[in-house]
């Protein structure tokens, strides 16, 4: 228990995890370009042309991992949030802004590609769905978070009061997910849902899973990347850099 | 009893100072001495558990700052080198309410007396904007007189005071120490206290 | 029980004692609300059945603006003159301290709107019924607006371009109290029942009040280092 416990501490600290991270970023580059390639040849090529939508459909092999993958990084953020407010870990601070960009750059695909599937669908860019709604609230809460870590120039300051906004944030989305549904079966606005035809296409939920664990990678080779840059930047003058890192 | 141990404190990327180490026993005093940008409100805030060290520790009766927050700051007394002051407020006010808020039944007549002791008469009424930078300090000062605390941290409590008032704040000072209060303070001003321990940043 | 509050009585009536002395600042805040919503309609046409039907929202969202003004002074000048700091060092609860602040910037900012709005309400032509609904809704909601500000004003304390910060960072977490708030007038007006709306509303001031002031006072203590 306790040599377990001593272990995870010791990649905790920055100087131990940077050369870690660098050695594992190939790895997941490469997981992600196999995992995409094999998620598109899936979603573009193998899964059949659905009867009612045609071939427009096929943005949700985009649309859905985007959409998971937007609410999972802020579960994560928050769950590094929490880490370092009670472990007082600078690494999980730096996880929580690595990861961060990405979450709502997935927010910003699953809105916009929602909003091309919506187009033909709707016939309209932009619908008052409840998903589609909550979605652009989530994206609201990631500019946020950014905002707020940006405009903090104490990185120690920046890191606390982001993981306190993380964690308020996190929970309050299941509260606005719930009242915009709420909202959205008092007006009535959008009647056609975004609910999928209930039988789906085994290879289309392939298509859908393959691109979810690509995106998956992807955020992980990111979050590695955006953290060997975090560290170097706030640990410019301790000895390991000049060290280390600087060859 | 104050201690600290192996404290290192670091503004950004810049460490101010590392590894310090001493102990204030009750009756003495410190002074915390350094240039300027070295690290002495610094290093004030954090013995005052404002700010957290970068590294090492710091106990108040064998106790960590956080531990007990309540208690350690029933014990503490910490005049910033802001006014803590409502400009639109008077003195009067002013004292009264942060009494208030600390715990202690404002008493009107106490307040008044605290203010007359640093010279303060007429201006009980004033509001704290039409005062000096001087007064304003004085009126900051007079906390001293109204709430028992065995530690006292004053950051530059000389600043813009009179002769008088400084004699003043010296006597205090040393009724406290002799009372077996402990004090730290920071000052570029001379003045005279009993001899005492210091630091230097 | 009484002894346990002082701190929160204590922070309030100094609060209250700097708004008196300020009394500019909050009539700003109110005739902020009562122009915002004034100007809905001139954007919008007198047609008394659309203004009707927006109203609840047109209210509410006056409400959340007017709160905003407000909040960016909830903490800075206690921050800028160190009286703030001073109260983190209090042997009293900063969290009750904080409870007491919050609680006397709804009574200076929120309790005038939810006065006001009957009168507001007027003008849009709601029937009585749904003015008393309004002003319950915002009775409600209003505490639920200090609160989270709250929150959000600690975090952007003393930080650059704050203002505009606190709004980005607070308004999307208003979002719930807004939809229960004026879609309780709304769901009157349409026939179905309004007391869902309000409970569900209750049920987040009751959470809002337990975890904002812990929260706010975490908050503050990072930006106070």
């Amino acid at each position: 228990m306790s040599t377990s416990l001593i272990n995870w501490f010791k990649f905790a600290s920055p100087a131990s995890f940077y050369p870690l991270a660098g050695r594992m970023v190939p790895w997941f580059a490469a997981a992600t370009l196999l995992l995409a390639a094999a998620g598109l040849w899936v979603g573009l090529a193998v899964a059949p042309t659905d009867a009612q939508q045609g071939e427009g459909y096929r943005i949700i092999f985009v649309h859905v991992p985007a959409s998971w993958m937007s609410m999972f990084i802020y579960c994560v953020m928050a769950f590094w949030a929490a880490l370092g407010l009670s472990f007082n870990t600078r690494l999980s601070g730096m996880m929580t802004s690595a990861l961060a960009p990405t979450g709502a750059l997935f927010a910003f695909l699953s809105l916009w590609t929602g909003s091309l599937w919506g187009k033909p669908m709707w016939g309209a860019w932009w619908v008052w769905d409840a998903r589609l709604t909550s979605q652009l609230i989530l994206f609201f809460l990631y500019l946020g978070f950014i905002a707020l870590q940006a405009a903090i120039d104490d990185p120690r300051r920046a890191d606390k009061a982001g993981a306190i906004l993380a964690l308020v944030g996190v929970v309050n989305v299941p509260i606005i997910y719930f009242s915009v549904q709420w909202w959205n079966t008092l007006h009535q606005g959008a009647s056609v849902s975004m609910t999928k035809a209930p039988s789906m296409a085994h290879t289309m939920l392939l298509g859908i899973r393959l691109m979810a664990l690509a995106f998956w990678a992807y955020t992980i080779t990111m979050a590695l990347i955006r953290v060997r840059c975090i560290i170097l930047e706030r640990e410019l003058t301790s000895e390991w850099v000049k060290k280390n890192a600087m060859e | 009893m104050l201690s600290v141990s192996h404290l290192t404190c670091q503004r950004g990327e810049r460490v101010l100072f590392r590894d310090l180490s001493f102990a204030l026993p009750a009756g003495q005093w410190l002074q915390v001495a350094g240039a300027n940008g070295a690290g002495k409100t610094s290093l004030l805030r954090i013995l005052a558990g404002l700010s957290e060290p970068a590294a090492g520790q710091v106990t108040w009766n064998g106790q960590g700052l956080r531990k007990d927050r309540a208690a350690f700051h029933a014990d503490l007394l910490y005049l910033g080198h802001q006014g803590a002051l409502k400009e639109e407020l008077t003195p009067l006010e002013n004292l009264a309410l942060s009494l208030g808020m600390e715990g202690f039944p404002p008493d009107e007549a106490k307040v008044t007396e605290a203010l007359h002791r640093f010279g303060l008469q007429g201006r009980e009424m004033l509001p704290a904007r039409y005062l000096s930078a001087g007064q304003r300090r004085r009126v900051l000062l007079s906390r001293l007189l109204l709430r028992p605390a065995p530690l006292w941290i004053l950051d530059e409590p000389f600043t813009a005071l009179d002769v008088h008032a400084v004699a003043t704040l010296c006597q205090l000072i040393e009724n406290h120490l002799a009372a077996g209060g402990s004090a730290i303070l920071t000052s570029h001003q001379t003045f005279s206290l009993p001899a005492g321990l210091s630091v230097t940043l | 029980m009484s002894g346990f509050l002082t701190p929160f009585r204590q922070a309030v009536r100094r609060d209250l004692l700097l708004a008196a002395r300020h009394k500019t600042e909050v009539i700003t805040a109110l005739f902020f609300f009562v122009i915002v919503v004034n100007l809905l309609p001139l954007g919008i046409g007198p047609d008394a059945d659309l203004l009707r039907k927006i109203a609840p929202g047109a209210l509410w969202i006056g409400a959340l603006l007017a709160t905003l003004l407000g909040l960016q002074r909830l903490f800075a000048p206690d921050h800028q003159d160190g009286t703030l700091e001073q109260m983190a060092l209090s042997p009293q609860s900063f969290t009750l301290l904080i409870a007491g602040k919050i609680m006397a910037h709804w009574l200076v900012s929120g309790l005038p709107v939810v006065l006001i709005a009957p009168l507001l309400g007027v003008q849009f032509d709601l029937p009585a019924r749904s003015l008393g609904i309004l002003t319950l809704s915002l009775l409600l909601g209003t505490p639920i607006l200090s609160l989270i500000g709250a929150v959000g004003a600690a975090l952007t304390l003393g930080v650059r371009g704050s203002g505009v910060l606190l709004s980005l960072l607070i308004l999307p977490l208003y979002i719930p109290a807004l939809i229960f708030g004026a879609g309780a007038v709304e769901a009157d007006l349409a026939g179905l029942g309004f007391e869902g709306h309000l409970s569900l509303l209750g049920a987040l001031l009751l959470a809002c009040t337990v975890f904002a002031p812990w929260v706010t006072t975490v908050a503050l203590r990072v930006a106070l280092e």
